[in-house]
């Protein structure tokens, strides 16, 4: 059973100068766009990761599914119900209650002047619930004690307070959490913390993730999925065993040979070409074919669509 | 054996505060040979950006140097004048720091602050500054060097902007580089780009390099040895490979063990319980302990020995069967 269908979500940005400028320096409108056309499709109680490249339209994704963007084009259906297009208030309000969000950066994600109890059960309280002993609960869950309740949040270190953040995504007892680079902010030891904590949630909980990141090492570690993003298009998708033995797409390889490996002492990689394009003039046919070592005039011309290809999906002319 | 580049000896860094002082930096001592990348590893606050502002002389006060000898090519360095460290600082160590927008002037031209940087260093021509300043950016991988010198910081991307830098840190060929951080602010594909860069230059020039990074990735890929420190000491200090692969300190052995990994597959992270003490609630005794799984006794009264080489900073040093 799937929780979340996105079907050919697309999201552009006016980035165009102010009206007299466009006028005196006659320039037309100018659109970025940071999604366009992507399709997939998230199992109930499964964690599906989207990785990319800073540009590559992974938290414009994110920010959309929980509908903190509108969608310029398709459209997001969580638990059936199309939030961007659902006329009925009730409907969506309910949908609403099942989505919660964990940012990347835990200092500017938690209000100052609150208490830490006043924090978690806001959304909560937001929906008139009852929080009695709520935050206590929670908590103690999110492996935090009870008393640090009547605390403030800059009293915790950024472990601690990404646990205060999961603990308040948790308070409205969400179906699906949006997980926006949770770890990106913190130490190695401390994400493995947060990482095992998140994995015993899912487990007791039921929750379904969307883990957006750019740490490959992390995704391969909690996804059951993983969508690979390259200038706001999904580009290749795969389970991680899949997607890490046998990748399809060149993108995808290029990712896997420029991470870092920890077991790769002294290896000497020819570092990737080039570096992302502009995405306001995004090259034509397909967008990767200026850095892809194996670009025939094809690709040049014609964009690739996303074919399945075994248990994966890739956008590319010769992936077989 | 060589003289090293750079030779810290039992170097410690306090800053006075009203409630004591603190710290950051506690007895470390390290050489860096020519050519050699030496890898500092550790978690925010562990001290590694500090000892490294401190062979600079860039350490904001109240921080200051509290005891200890800094050696460059066999000049003691730690007691220079302000304006002594200046001329040394560009010409004998370049630095490249993490955020490269902020470290280029945006009013000035690149070719401007290269040239800049040579004049003051170097008794060159201006237009012999300018040719240097094209052959700098060549090396450093910049495409069309020659017009780039009119283009201002805002103009190139983050990558290239990173190239710049090193361009800059290079230009008045000093023997060593600190580089903080060099690579976090950029994409996977955009660093290994530049820690490509980094290793060519080194071998290439015998720049030495210590590369200041919380990736222990990077480090594997890039460093010769690797140091690293937690909570303002040296826990370890040897060849990359022997670290990384067989730690005797348990605080490395812990952080390789708790890095997602491909081989582990998908069981549960190792964890390493709490966090980095704070440097104001060090703990009594070795600042590890209440971390440690191998805790005992001896640890929670006596800080152990200062890592050096081939010795770790724990009393009880975890020893392996060498697997070679």
């Amino acid at each position: 059973m799937d929780l979340v269908k996105v079907k050919n979500l697309s999201r552009s940005f006016d980035v165009s100068k102010p009206w007299l400028n466009r006028v005196i320096e006659r320039q037309p409108k100018l659109f970025l766009k940071a999604v366009s056309e992507v399709d997939f499709d998230i199992a109930e109680r499964s964690t599906y990761a989207l990785v990319g490249e800073s540009g590559s339209g992974k938290s414009t994704i994110g920010r959309m599914l929980v509908g903190l963007l509108t969608p310029s084009g398709g459209n997001v259906e969580i638990e059936g119900v199309d939030l961007a297009h659902e006329t009925d208030a009730a409907k969506v309000s309910a949908v609403r209650a099942d989505i919660q969000m964990i940012f990347q950066d835990p200092y500017a994600s938690l209000n100052p002047r609150w208490r830490v109890r006043d924090i978690i059960v806001e959304p909560v309280l937001a929906r008139g619930g009852e929080t009695k002993g709520l935050a206590e609960r929670l908590l103690e869950q999110v492996g935090l004690s009870a008393e640090d309740a009547g605390k403030f949040p800059h009293e915790f270190s950024g472990g601690q307070r990404q646990r205060i953040c999961i603990a308040r995504a948790l308070s409205s007892e969400p179906r699906l959490i949006v997980c926006d680079e949770p770890t990106s902010a913190l130490d190695v030891s401390v994400q493995a913390q947060v990482l095992n904590l998140m994995s015993d949630l899912k487990d007791s909980f039921g929750l379904t993730y969307l883990l957006i990141s750019h740490d490959l090492t992390v995704v391969q570690h909690m996804a059951d999925r993983i969508g690979v993003l390259y200038l706001g298009r999904l580009v290749e998708e795969a389970d991680p065993d899949t997607l890490f033995s046998d990748p399809k797409h060149p993108y995808t390889q290029m990712l896997l040979e420029a991470a870092p490996r920890l077991d790769a002492f002294g290896r000497e990689v020819v570092p990737p070409e080039g570096e992302i394009p502009n995405p306001i003039e995004p090259p034509k046919g397909c967008a990767f074919h200026p850095r892809c070592p194996f670009a025939v005039d094809r690709c040049r011309t014609e964009r690739p669509d996303l074919r399945q290809i075994g248990t994966s999906r890739a956008a590319c002319h010769l992936a077989e | 054996m060589t003289e090293p580049v750079l030779s810290i000896r039992d170097l410690s860094v306090e800053i006075p505060t009203r409630k004591g002082v603190v710290c950051p930096v506690d007895g470390v001592s390290y050489d860096i040979q020519p050519g050699e990348i030496l890898g500092v590893v550790g978690e925010s606050g562990a001290g590694k950006s500090m000892a490294g502002n401190a062979v600079i002389g860039l350490l904001n006060p109240p921080a200051r140097i509290a005891k200890g000898e800094i050696w460059l090519n066999g000049t003691r360095i730690d007691q220079l004048s302000g304006d002594a460290m200046r001329r040394l600082r560009g010409k004998e160590i370049g630095m490249v720091f993490q955020d490269p927008l902020t470290s280029l002037n945006p009013l000035l031209q690149i070719g401007d602050q290269l040239t800049e940087t040579m004049l003051t260093h170097l008794d060159i021509s201006r237009s012999e500054a300018e040719q240097r300043a094209i052959a700098a950016l060549q090396e450093v991988g910049i495409p069309g060097a020659a017009d780039r010198l009119n283009s201002y910081p805002h103009e190139f991307s983050g990558g290239m902007r990173q190239r710049v830098v090193i361009a800059l840190a290079l230009c008045a060929e000093p023997s060593l580089v600190i580089a903080d951080e060099p690579t976090t602010a950029l994409d996977v594909s955009v660093q290994a780009q530049i820690v490509a860069l980094l290793k060519k230059l080194c071998r290439e020039r015998g720049t030495a390099i210590m590369l200041i990074t919380h990736d222990m990735g990077v480090i594997a890929e890039a460093a010769d040895r690797v140091a690293v420190m937690y909570a303002g000491r040296l826990a370890e200090l040897g060849p990359v490979r022997e670290i990384l692969t067989s730690p005797s300190h348990p605080y490395t052995d812990g952080l390789m063990a708790s890095t997602p990994l491909a081989s582990r597959g998908k069981s549960r992270l190792h964890q390493i319980p709490g966090s980095m003490p704070r440097l104001n609630a060090l703990p009594d005794g070795c600042a590890f302990h209440p971390r440690c799984p191998y805790v005992a006794d001896k640890c929670r009264h006596d800080p152990g020995p200062q890592g050096v080489e081939g010795r770790a900073a724990c009393w009880f040093p975890i020893v392996r069967e060498r697997t070679a």
